[in-house]
């Protein structure tokens, strides 16, 4: 875009990139904002719906569909209330805190291919890291409130935090060993084609790993059956329980926020991020990688799939929420520690196992090309970047076909389009 | 991204108070912000005398600091220093909390003579810090390129290269490198290569193993002692 800017509209280079991160960052923001105005009123429907009653129905005609909006004026108008014991410069900020992390790992999550903030070579492990953040926020709250209610939500949350983070890494690890690249924009690109190319259907350990990462992220966004540190029933509201008004909705719009930015991470990682399951765009002759018209669209309509499976993701998490039970912590503690860093482990294994003796999937073994590329062929392609003849030898130690060993135009580093 | 112009800014006559937006080194202004945050988040660490508090500026510094690293192009660093340091002060901040916590906000009241002490030991750190600063001639010109960016080749941050490294092989650099002996420098010359760093990471992930055998073994729930132990024990 600024170079769109600065080409075509002849402005200074100081100009167009301002612009360019201005209406990035307003970008985000709002899919926060509005996203948590929109998921807030779908989980109080769903809710009903699951509690077999009709939920918001009056405010904005039907469905009650202007209720966030109602409830954030409400929120607005409310008063700021503080503990006279609390720490005040803590409280304040604790949650900005929360919302500044979440809004930061946004920034590396690609919507469609080049619909991204700001594209890292380290995307995936950049948002895990920012997400990690978000907690710093709930403990501060907790502490700094002076109340005993949010320091034991806060003590939760950081018992918490130790036991999901390790099993989290270690499944986010799998489709990056897949893709051999940390990259986000990469991990989605080399899941186009068929819904067969999607990392969950990459072997029998991706797919049992997707479910011990959203099992594991719905720990890390404190939702139920995980929402220890909210703990209405225990905990009056946990970490939030001194909190009113709009510093309650930031910790509300953080962890809406956070949701859809696991489910997003989980729909790039294992959904085949903004490719459709059929790839009616290629069928037809379009790319998103081009710098027309119709490139753009297509990027578009990436962007919608994204964002219609991240949104599939939070529903399921809602759906979770009002299903399940919450858990003790030692319940926490042992599914995360004692199952799913196990689990995790021996599916990490089992497919990097997979992707060394059947690097084709079982297609590759059947020896035809079937459906679409196998995954084999287009791995490793940044091997053959500069300096790549060292590594080509390397890997043509192991058995791999002809075809795979072609220069592939779709390889990292190569692609195409002019931002 | 020129880190050629860290320093441009400082360079740049303070007089010239009309200048066009055109003219702010951008990179050199975020450069400022992001040191000045460290730098003073730092002090505030020292200055501070409530224990959760100096973790919260601890954070902002060391997040800072990860923002220095992004600004210079190497993500890689920066999302360590984020995940490693700033999730790494979260578990301190807990654990000081509840190890030392007797009021409900805890206070640290520093003696005079440990101020002095850490004063020196401070002041003797930076006065090295600074003389190796200064000493490294590429730094001290501000409109010098770093040789890998004078020569043309494009400096693209890529973590592969580095996974790749680790593991034995150098994709980026294939010129094959004196020979240093041992079995990790052979392997690498058999593929054609400089050596990598596997001993070293194998050398670290062991110890880190070790680490973890450790804390587990002492952390581990003591064993139960026989009536007869407790007994002695108690008389």
């Amino acid at each position: 875009m600024a170079a769109f800017l600065i080409n075509s509209l002849g402005l200074p280079a100081w100009l167009a990139w301002t612009i360019t991160a201005t209406v990035a960052a307003a970008l985000i923001l709002n899919v926060m904002a509005v996203g948590a105005l929109v998921f807030i009123w779908a989980e109080r429907k769903i809710a009903a719906r699951i509690q077999d009653r009709l939920g918001p129905t009056r405010t904005g005609g039907k469905f009650g569909w202007l209720q966030s909006v109602a409830d954030g004026i409400k929120l607005l108008a409310k008063e700021d209330l503080m503990p006279e014991g609390a720490d005040g410069m803590l409280f304040r900020i604790a949650p900005y805190v929360s919302f500044c992390a979440s809004f930061a790992a946004f920034i590396a999550l690609p919507f469609a291919f080049d619909f991204v903030g700001q594209r890292l070579n380290v995307g995936v492990f950049y948002v895990v890291a920012v997400l990690g953040l978000e907690v710093f926020g709930v403990i501060l709250a907790g502490y700094a409130s002076a109340s005993k209610w949010s320091l034991f939500g806060a003590m939760r949350e950081a018992a918490q935090v130790v036991s999901y983070e390790v099993p989290l890494g270690m499944c986010v690890v799998v489709p990056v060993m897949l893709a051999g690249s940390m990259d986000l924009v990469t991990i989605g690109e080399k899941q186009a084609g068929w819904f067969t190319n999607w990392y969950l259907f990459h072997d029998p350990f991706t797919f049992v790993i997707f479910w011990v990462y959203f099992t594991c992220a719905v720990a890390s966004v404190n939702r139920a059956p995980f929402d220890l540190a909210e703990a209405e029933s225990e905990l009056v509201a946990g970490f939030h329980t001194e909190y009113s008004g709009l510093r309650w909705s930031f910790f509300f719009m953080a962890e809406y926020g956070s949701m859809f930015l696991v489910s997003a991470l989980a729909s790039v990682l294992f959904l085949g991020g903004w490719n459709g399951p059929v790839p009616i765009a290629s069928l037809l002759g379009f790319s998103d990688g081009t710098g027309d018209t119709a490139g753009y669209l297509v990027r578009l309509v990436g962007c919608l799939n994204l964002i219609l499976k991240a949104t599939l993701g939070v529903v399921v998490m809602m759906w979770v929420r009002w299903t399940l039970p919450r858990l003790r912590i030692d319940q926490v503690m042992t599914t995360c520690l004692k199952y799913c860093t196990p689990i995790a482990a021996a599916m990490f294994a089992g497919a990097m196992l997979w992707s060394f003796f059947l690097p084709g999937g079982l297609v590759g073994l059947a020896g035809r090309r079937f459906l679409s590329r196998p995954a084999g062929e287009i791995r490793e392609g940044w091997l053959e970047g500069p300096g790549g003849g060292v590594a080509r030898e390397v890997v043509s130690s192991r058995p791999i076909s002809e075809a795979a060993m072609a220069p592939d135009p779709s390889r990292f580093g190569e692609r195409r389009v002019s931002r | 991204m020129m880190p050629s112009s860290l320093f441009g800014m400082a360079a740049m006559p303070l007089g010239t108070a009309a200048m066009p937006l055109a003219a702010v080194n951008w990179h050199g202004l975020f450069f400022l912000v992001f040191a000045a945050v460290a730098c003073g988040m730092a002090v505030a660490v020292v200055l501070a005398d409530n224990i959760v508090r100096m973790a919260f500026y601890l954070v902002l510094s060391l997040g800072a600091t990860a923002g220095l690293f992004f600004l210079a192009g190497s993500e890689f660093v920066g999302a360590m220093q984020l995940m490693i340091y700033v999730g790494g002060t979260l578990v301190l901040l807990v654990f000081g909390v509840m190890l030392t916590a007797q009021a409900p906000f805890v206070s640290i009241k520093t003696a005079t003579g440990d101020r002095v002490l850490a004063g020196i030991v401070a002041a003797s750190l930076l006065a090295v810090l600074l003389q190796a600063a200064f000493s490294v001639h590429a730094w001290r010109e501000p409109g010098r390129l770093p040789a890998a960016r004078a020569a043309g080749g494009p400096l693209e941050p890529m973590s592969s290269p580095l996974g790749m490294a680790l593991v034995g092989v150098r994709v980026d650099d294939p010129s094959p490198g004196p020979s240093e002996g041992g079995g990790v420098a052979q392997g690498g010359a058999a593929a054609g290569g400089r050596s990598g760093y596997l001993l070293p990471f194998e050398i670290v992930s062991v110890h880190l193993l070790v680490v973890l055998v450790g804390a587990a073994y002492l952390a581990r729930a003591k064993r139960r002692r026989s009536p007869r132990e407790l007994a002695e024990a108690l008389r």
